[in-house]
């Protein structure tokens, strides 16, 4: 539980606090000036950006609990102990939360202990570049992705990380990473979506002068209010896992936030780096 | 803020580049105008000057999420394998210090003109870099700082670490250079 609590908090070197969820590219152009304005914001990114990311998180953690031992930890260690194999398949026992024991997974088509494989990461990388339009918003997800595997080799050595490559998408690693935590892939979307709706009411606080109290206000309720969307992309990244198949994560967008994001990586004088 | 960095940064380019591989990481805070000026000053080739995004915090982005810093200073070691990087703060305030796991030594820079009570006020910059600079003693007389009291403030501070005294922009900074040369293995 402690591991999710590291994850959640903004605190954790992640380099998160140089983005701003979209939201300075909207606040420059006069869109958002006033708290309810960021709720706003919210309100069409998080059903839509924050699907799309959750849900490969949510899948990326089921792959992970369900992955062997990184070679190194297996090699250094000769045979995987109990102890390393309890540590291996944490989330087993970590979606309880969610009432879906291990015998309910594999149930639902993952493979049993006997017959584990390494999860196939380039084709879910390709899968989240397919639902991320503009290269700006894929190069931010990669800048993200690679600066939390350095974060997770540090915090959780034996993470599923073995061939994620260099600059994974970061829902990825957020998803392997919450599996290393002993999370579920509910806790993963859920993580997912905090950390959009966190950059974004952080970054409010900084560039509008706003009341940081009354962003706190809006970052709880935007997690109240879309607790549906990391439902849904828990469900369906959970299904896309034990399908072992990427084309089944969620697609959704707007134009507006995809083109200032263009416009934004183009920008002069921006303080986020996205 | 305006003490001197990115002018004691391009002295440094130049002092330093015949001799050693540098690459440079600015941190700007709402422009890359200091990355900029390095460029236009062409101190090095463009490509070994990099800037970073801050997001409203040069503070964080040094010490406590170093995330972009990091990521910036290993694309260089990976294009250029340099033998000394140096990674300039956005300006900040007397208690900006960067972390020992993004930089091996770190130089404190302070402007004479920012009254010379600074350095007698200590400050885990003043009194922790590995090289304090007071920087435009020149304008000395002419803001009523006294920089020989400056200096010995600092020494009583800063627990026998050295201290340079620079006029950045009109006087050579033989001293400095000579430390950053010091502390490269490479130069040694």
């Amino acid at each position: 539980m402690s591991g999710l609590w590291l994850l959640a908090d903004s605190r954790l070197p992640t380099g998160g606090h140089a983005h701003s969820g979209g939201i300075e590219a909207a606040v420059r152009r006069g869109l958002v000036s006033a708290p309810d304005d960021v709720a706003g914001w919210l309100g069409g990114r998080v059903p839509t950006a924050g699907l799309v990311t959750a849900a490969p998180s949510a899948a990326a953690c089921a792959l992970a609990a369900a992955a062997p031992a990184p070679a190194r930890a297996l090699s250094a260690r000769g045979e995987p102990s109990d102890a390393l194999v309890d540590r291996t398949f944490p989330s087993r026992t970590g979606v309880s939360e969610r009432g879906e024991e291990s015998a309910a997974l594999a149930g639902r088509g993952f493979p049993s202990c006997g017959e584990l494989r390494s999860p196939d990461w380039a084709r879910w990388d390709a899968a989240i570049s397919a639902r991320t339009p503009v290269a700006a918003l894929r190069e931010v997800s990669r800048t993200q992705g690679r600066a939390m595997l350095r974060t997770v080799r540090s915090a959780w050595p034996d993470a599923a990380i073995d061939g994620l490559g260099a600059r994974p998408h970061q829902a990825l690693v957020l998803g392997v990473a919450t599996a290393a935590a002993n999370g579920s892939p509910h806790d993963a979307a859920a993580l997912a979506v905090h950390h959009l709706v966190g950059q974004v009411c952080s970054a409010a606080v900084r560039l509008l002068g706003l009341d940081p109290l009354a962003l706190a206000g809006v970052h709880a309720r935007a997690l109240d209010e879309h607790r549906d969307v990391i439902d849904r992309a828990a469900d369906a990244g959970t299904d896309a896992a034990a399908l072992d198949d990427p084309d089944h994560l969620p697609s959704a967008t707007t134009p507006l936030p995809e083109v200032l994001a263009v416009l934004h990586a183009r920008s002069e004088g921006a303080l986020f780096a996205s | 803020m305006g003490c001197g960095k990115t002018a004691l940064v391009a002295a440094l380019c130049r002092a330093l580049r015949d001799e050693l591989s540098v690459a440079v990481v600015t941190n700007d805070i709402y422009t890359t105008e200091d990355a900029d000026f390095l460029r236009r000053e062409a101190v090095l080739p463009t490509e070994r000057i990099v800037a970073v995004r801050t997001g409203c915090c040069p503070h964080t982005a040094i010490r406590d999420d170093i995330t972009a810093n990091l990521d910036a200073v290993e694309d260089l070691v990976d294009q250029f394998d340099p033998d000394v990087v140096l990674v300039e703060s956005g300006g900040d305030n007397l208690t900006a210090t960067f972390s020992y796991g993004l930089v091996d030594r770190q130089i404190f820079v302070v402007d004479t003109a920012g009254g010379d009570d600074v350095p007698r006020k200590g400050g885990p910059g003043v009194a922790g870099a590995d090289l304090l600079v007071i920087n435009k003693v020149d304008l000395g007389p002419l803001v009523g700082a006294d920089t020989e009291r400056m200096a010995a403030d600092a020494e009583r501070v800063r627990d026998g670490k050295p201290t340079a005294l620079t006029s950045v922009r009109t006087q050579p900074i033989t001293e400095v250079v000579d430390w950053v040369r010091a502390q490269v293995p490479v130069a040694a």
